[in-house]
């Protein structure tokens, strides 16, 4: 069969009977249904359709593709025109008016005809139901010119059915009468050869005139319509050509001064280019870039949201009833949002545009208009993605799956654009996440206070004046059972005065870390008594102890004295031999009893209870070290001392001494314990580090803070306890060299085992005390709280 | 299922009310209407409690009482209230299937995120009808097919 060669109107009518025909999308009509009506709609006798059907090769296919579909319209044109129906008659006659379909069902057909009667003005007539054909004719007749009907399926395909299927139904059913402004026939204007489509034409001419019009205004748009039409033939391959754009934006303009002015004119072109209706719903790059600029009018950021209310006018201006904005707002704010992105934006504008068109308005938004689908590449895959590839488009979702949805035509800016905006994003949500690592921040705050290896420091001889010491600063603690707590804001100025004057003490004598510890305790001039006292020989003469006293001594807790003392005595111990028998006692303490532990710790407890159990604990250390250290005098020491339960520190310092004082002290210590998670702390990691009898000089530190903490977490936790910790550790670090020095292994390690389970069962104790009062603590704020909503005026509206 | 679903405002005007049933229209509005009453006393009765989403959910409001028309339903109304004092009232009718609290707590869910996105529609007034076509169909999905 020979090629079919179709004037441009033709070319428009037949292709778009032919979409009105292809349900399916198909690009093949099957025999039956509306190709069947329309065939019969032309008033053909049935043996001139079979006739037909058979010589456009129909019959032959079984289904009638786009070329079989045309040469049968070409047919039906001859016979109503009276040709005898021949294979060359397709061609030959000339002049042939579009076939008739009369059928009251081809109302519509007969409109598309008279819409593409050949009236060269009206080429409006189109409204947009036709995307602009000439050039996609011209495509056609190319391929038809070479071509027989197998071919000219092929070609069909080309033609993505794109413009030329436009809105299968939808055409039809839009009233022409919405059309007031006369689509601009994409390009029609030179398609408009038909001539004399005869009086048939003339009464839709006649409707259509009117709009010849507003063609004035779009005379000039119709160059871009054919170039894009070679575009829409490859519009799912290609990304908008230069051309378009370069067009467009002359035509856009044009549209955008007008729009403020005359949404009605503005709305024209847009139609015009909606006219081309991919898929009845795609958007051309035209209509995208139009659609762009106008949002850019909006928002200047095109990344950005367009406000309800700026939309609202935006649309009222369409002149649309309210109700159908409504609902193309409904459609078209993908994640409702109350605010239009460009995507949203540019779907609401095609649907007004479409609804202006006379087209229904869809239940669901299309698929071509979801956000993610609006890239025109991502046309030849609309039909396949499910709804939900728009949520994944949308622009709440992750940067990469939206630039690609970009349409080509923006693809340059918006990605960047887009990726650094959602890149912003994820940069806030990870520096939110940040904010919660300020909670493991328990670094001390006072670099005086922070975990300072503990400097041996050599105990003064005295042994009771380290108990006066004690007894003192026990009775500090006890007087005020918030001294801790007292000594701890002050800590940091007592302390870096303690640690100086320690220093100057040289911590030769545990009555130096007494006096330093007692300075955080008591009052400063109480202490500084004491440490004058004791600093006569101490503070003036630093020849004892090389080493400054420990810095643990920051903690004025004077249970912490008591490990202070421990670890001066342990300093001092190491520093010479005499201090080392004084210093032992001290430094054991604080490892052996975790209740100890807190013991210097025990000034800073939280509570007041802290303090009580600071020294309760801190005696306990003190025995729970001595047993370690294994060293029969400071047994006696601690025996001595523990039995005076008012100093906790003087039951450290004895307890620190005498390792069988450890069971004793940890009694003591189990009698004046509270909850004190300090000393639990304290005492935890002291005997942790005791019994590991590794470098305590690390752990010590941590046992200060570390409430019912399994030894392992030997962390600095609080400044104060620093102090203590440096105590505990330079006691730890003694404690090892205790046993090494007494050369009983076994019994160290027994000893140390049993130490190490009383300090398992005080540490329990606290657990278990701690817990309680958290618990307490918490109903009372609960109370507070319910307090707090009554009493609050009632804001529920 | 639904058998009737009112969105009431806050002046206690109906923004939205349908039934399923094509009779008895006036009759599920008036109950609806007894409902209010219902509604009100419960809000007035949570006082200043805090609002949250357990709350908005009013539950039973009315007992359960016999439609005494041929269709003999087993009618339960509920409740729902939102922070802006817009009422959502539901008749069920229990006889066939007896709904779950969770289930109409769902459907209550449905109703109101529908409702937001009514509101946030920006050609829609507050005060006016509901005329949206997404909340029609949300509501059909949720009312009984009668016949």
């Amino acid at each position: 069969m020979e090629g079919l060669t179709l004037s441009d109107a033709e070319q428009k009518y037949y292709s778009d009977l032919f979409s009105y025909c292809d349900i399916e999308s198909t690009k093949k009509v099957a025999a039956n249904g509306r190709v069947l009506e329309l065939f019969r709609a032309a008033q053909l006798p049935n043996d001139v359709v079979l006739q037909i059907m058979e010589l456009c090769g129909a019959t032959r296919l079984g289904y009638f593709g786009r070329s079989q579909f045309y040469i049968a319209l070409k047919l039906v044109a001859v016979a109503q025109s009276g040709f005898p129906l021949r294979v060359e008659s397709i061609n030959t006659v000339k002049d042939l008016p579009l076939p008739r379909f009369v059928a009251s069902k081809n109302e519509q057909e007969s409109r598309h005809a008279a819409s593409y009667s050949s009236d060269s003005e009206n080429q409006g007539s189109y409204s947009g139901v036709i995307p602009p054909p000439p050039g996609r004719g011209q495509a056609k007749k190319g391929s038809v010119s070479h071509d027989t009907v197998q071919p000219r399926t092929s070609t069909d395909q080309q033609e993505p059915a794109s413009p030329v299927v436009s809105p299968q139904q939808s055409p039809p059913n839009s009233p022409h009468t919405w059309r007031k402004h006369s689509r601009h026939p994409s390009g029609g204007n030179s398609e408009r050869p038909l001539a004399g489509p005869g009086p048939f034409w003339s009464p839709f001419g006649e409707a259509q005139s009117g709009s010849a019009a507003a063609d004035a205004v779009w005379s000039g748009h119709s160059p871009p319509p054919p170039p894009p039409q070679e575009t829409w033939v490859s519009f799912a391959d290609t990304p908008p050509t230069s051309t378009l754009l370069t067009m467009h934006p002359a035509s856009v303009q044009d549209q955008t001064t007008v729009r403020t002015v005359a949404s009605a004119t503005t709305a024209n072109e847009i139609r015009r280019q909606s006219s081309s209706y991919d898929d009845p719903w795609k958007i051309t790059d035209e209509q995208r870039q139009y659609y762009v600029n106008q949002f850019k009018t909006i928002q200047p950021d095109l990344n950005g949201f367009i406000p309800g209310s700026a939309a609202k006018e935006f649309f009222t201006k369409s002149k649309l009833p309210i109700l159908e904005l409504s609902h193309i707002w409904e459609l078209s704010d993908f994640d409702k949002d109350g605010a239009l992105t460009l995507d949203e934006f540019c779907a609401a504008f095609h649907l007004v545009v479409a609804r202006k068109n006379g087209y229904d308005l869809p239940e669901k938004l299309p698929e071509s208009l979801m956000p993610k689908l609006i890239d025109l590449e991502d046309s030849a895959d609309v039909g396949d993605q499910p709804g939900e590839v728009g949520y994944s488009g949308s622009p709440a979702e992750a940067p990469p799956s939206k630039s690609p949805s970009m349409p080509s035509l923006n693809q340059t800016w918006p990605e960047l654009n887009q990726s650094s905006e959602w890149e912003t994003f994820s940069e806030r949500s990870s520096s939110s996440q940040t904010l919660t690592q300020f909670d493991s921040n328990i670094a001390p705050a006072d670099p005086d206070t922070a975990i300072v290896h503990p400097v041996p420091i050599r105990m003064t001889p005295s042994k009771i004046h380290m108990q006066e010491m004690e007894l003192k600063r026990t009775g500090s603690d006890h007087t005020n059972p918030t001294s801790p707590l007292l000594v701890k804001p002050s800590d940091l100025s007592e302390e870096s005065k303690i640690n100086s004057s320690v220093k100057f003490a040289s911590g030769n004598t545990v009555a130096d870390g007494y006096s330093s510890s007692d300075s955080f305790t008591s009052d400063p001039e109480q202490i500084g008594n004491n440490v004058t006292h004791q600093r006569s020989h101490s503070g003036t003469s630093p020849d004892n102890t090389a080493p400054p006293p420990p810095p643990p001594r920051p903690q004025p807790s004077h249970s912490r004295s008591s490990s202070l003392d421990m670890n001066r005595t342990f300093a001092v111990t190491t520093g010479q031999q005499q201090a080392g028998v004084v210093a032992h006692p001290p430094a054991v303490p604080p490892r052996p009893q975790p209740s100890q532990a807190p013991g210097p710790v025990v000034h800073r407890p939280v509570d007041a209870d802290g303090l009580i159990t600071h020294t309760s604990t801190s005696p306990q250390q003190i025995p729970e070290q001595p047993n370690f250290a294994d060293f029969s005098q400071f047994e006696v020491f601690a025996a001595s001392n523990v039995n005076e339960e008012q100093d906790d520190e003087a039951e450290k310092h004895p307890e620190v001494l005498p390792v069988e004082k450890a069971s004793d002290s940890a009694s003591s210590l189990r009698v004046a314990k509270t909850d004190s998670k300090i000393e639990e702390k304290t005492a935890a990691s002291v005997p942790a580090n005791v019994s590991k009898g590794t470098t305590p000089l690390a752990p010590p530190p941590k046992p200060v803070r570390r409430r019912l903490k399994s030894e392992d977490e030997l962390k600095p936790e609080v400044d104060e306890h620093t102090q203590k910790t440096g105590v505990l550790a330079a006691v730890l670090a003694s404690q090892p060299s205790i046993p090494r020095s007494v050369g009983k292994d076994k019994k160290a390690i027994q000893a140390s085992i049993r130490r190490n389970k009383e300090t398992n069962t005080v540490l329990a104790r606290l657990n278990s005390e701690l817990q309680q009062q958290l618990k307490d603590v918490l109903e009372e704020r609960i109370s507070l709280e319910v307090q707090l909503e009554q009493l609050r005026p009632f804001s529920h509206l | 299922m639904a058998v009737c679903v009112a969105v009431i405002a806050k002046e206690n005007y109906p923004l939205y009310i349908r039934s399923s049933p094509t009779e008895n229209e006036l009759k599920f509005h008036y109950m609806v209407h007894t409902s209010l009453d219902v509604v009100d006393e419960k809000i007035s009765a949570m006082g200043k409690a805090l609002v949250d989403q357990r709350e908005l959910y009013l539950g039973l409001l009315y007992p359960t009482e016999d439609h005494k028309v041929y269709p003999s339903y087993l009618l339960c109304r509920y409740g729902y209230v939102t922070n802006s004092k817009v009422k959502f009232v539901m008749v069920v009718d229990s006889s066939n299937t007896a709904l779950r609290d969770n289930e109409i707590r769902s459907m209550f869910r449905k109703l109101h995120s529908s409702y937001t996105d009514v509101m946030c529609n920006p050609f829609y007034n507050p005060g006016d009808r509901i005329q949206s076509r997404a909340f029609d169909s949300m509501v059909t999905s949720m009312m009984v097919q009668v016949c």
